[in-house]
């Protein structure tokens, strides 16, 4: 399946899925409803997503933060990326580690790197950096200490 | 006989045998300098050439070099890569757990002071010797497995110059740069010199 094929199936039950235009191969589908078009590319014999590449972030200060899905399908051979649009001050999205195992870990690895919230999520401790940590380090506007200034 | 005619030491032949008589100071100096065991663990790039150099080809061994994997068997800590602020504490616990005397040796620019990540990597420790002393920093990213055999002699020649019950972590022994200058046994052939054309 294509983009387009995808881009239709979903806005058959959710009219506001767009694509996106920052990915070839991407759609920018609503927050809300990110449990049940994960739920339904996974299970719907057409599409088949049985495998989850990885969840990522995409800081867009001052607004927005991007929540990435990357989907693949081994017995179709196809790949959708979907998008959604969280606040940035207070990014959350639901959970999808019970339909992947593999999600609990890329959803600690983007709340510690990125602060995304994923309510739902059985063990939201960070992954990478120590725990006593403070901030998100892949945020543009982060700042440690330990960051030394660049000579001019 | 080859290695009595090296040793400051003076040999009294008796019938059936001898009497050897060395200063302690250089027989204990060169026994702790050759069979310096190092801690087998890697953090980054750099364990790649540590690897290599404790391959066939360099062969760690002719120094008397061997890994242990248990830091209660080692004499020397490489610190060969990349260290983090989480994996800080794991390594001085690592070297909290070496049994005297031990030594340290910081390869690579990461572990001198931070290397490509000086500026902007926020989760790099800036040099290991702020949590472990340090012995012997050498320069490469990663160094070529000459440059650790470089600094490697270099701990050696180091520790031959030790007395006996002296204090270890004395300043002055300790924080020298070696490796810094080209091993002395590194000889660049004619035949792969780059000629600029002018």
């Amino acid at each position: 399946m294509k983009r387009q094929d995808f881009h239709r199936k979903l806005t058959e039950r959710w009219p506001e899925t767009g694509l996106d235009e920052d990915c070839e191969n991407g759609l920018v589908v609503p927050v809300e409803a990110i449990h049940d078009i994960m739920q339904l590319l996974r299970d719907d014999p057409e599409t088949e997503c049985d495998y989850l590449d990885f969840i990522t972030a995409v800081d867009h200060p001052p607004e927005h933060m991007h929540v990435v899905y990357s989907l693949y399908s081994l017995g179709k051979q196809h790949r959708i990326q979907l998008k959604v649009i969280v606040d940035r001050d207070a990014p959350t999205a639901p959970t999808v580690s019970h339909l992947w195992t593999n999600a609990e870990w890329n959803e600690r690895e983007t709340y510690d790197l990125y602060g995304v919230v994923f309510p739902g999520l059985k063990d939201p401790r960070r992954l990478l950096m120590p725990e006593d940590w403070e901030g998100h380090p892949m945020r543009k506007d982060y700042l440690h200490a330990n960051l030394a200034s660049k000579p001019d | 006989m080859g290695l009595i005619d090296k040793i400051p030491a003076y040999l009294e032949k008796t019938p059936g045998g001898g009497i050897l008589m060395t200063p302690l100071n250089w027989a204990v100096n060169e026994v702790k300098a050759s069979s310096l065991w190092y801690m087998l663990f890697g953090l980054a790039c750099c364990a790649i050439e540590m690897m290599a150099t404790g391959a066939s080809r360099y062969d760690f061994d002719r120094l008397g070099m061997i890994f242990r994997a248990t830091p209660r068997q080692t004499d020397l800590m490489i610190v060969a890569g990349t260290l983090t602020l989480k994996m800080a504490p794991r390594v001085k616990l690592l070297y909290e757990q070496m049994p005297e005397p031990k030594y340290v040796i910081a390869m690579g620019g990461c572990t001198v002071y931070g290397g490509p990540f000086y500026h902007d990597g926020y989760s790099v420790l800036k040099g290991v010797d702020k949590i472990v002393p340090v012995d012997i920093h050498i320069a490469g990213c990663p160094p070529r497995p000459e440059a650790l055999m470089h600094g490697c002699i270099e701990l050696q020649n180091m520790i031959r110059q030790e007395k006996l019950g002296q204090k270890r972590d004395r300043p002055g022994l300790r924080h020298m740069a070696a490796g810094t200058t080209r091993p002395s046994g590194l000889i660049v052939p004619d035949s792969m010199r780059i000629v600029q054309n002018a």
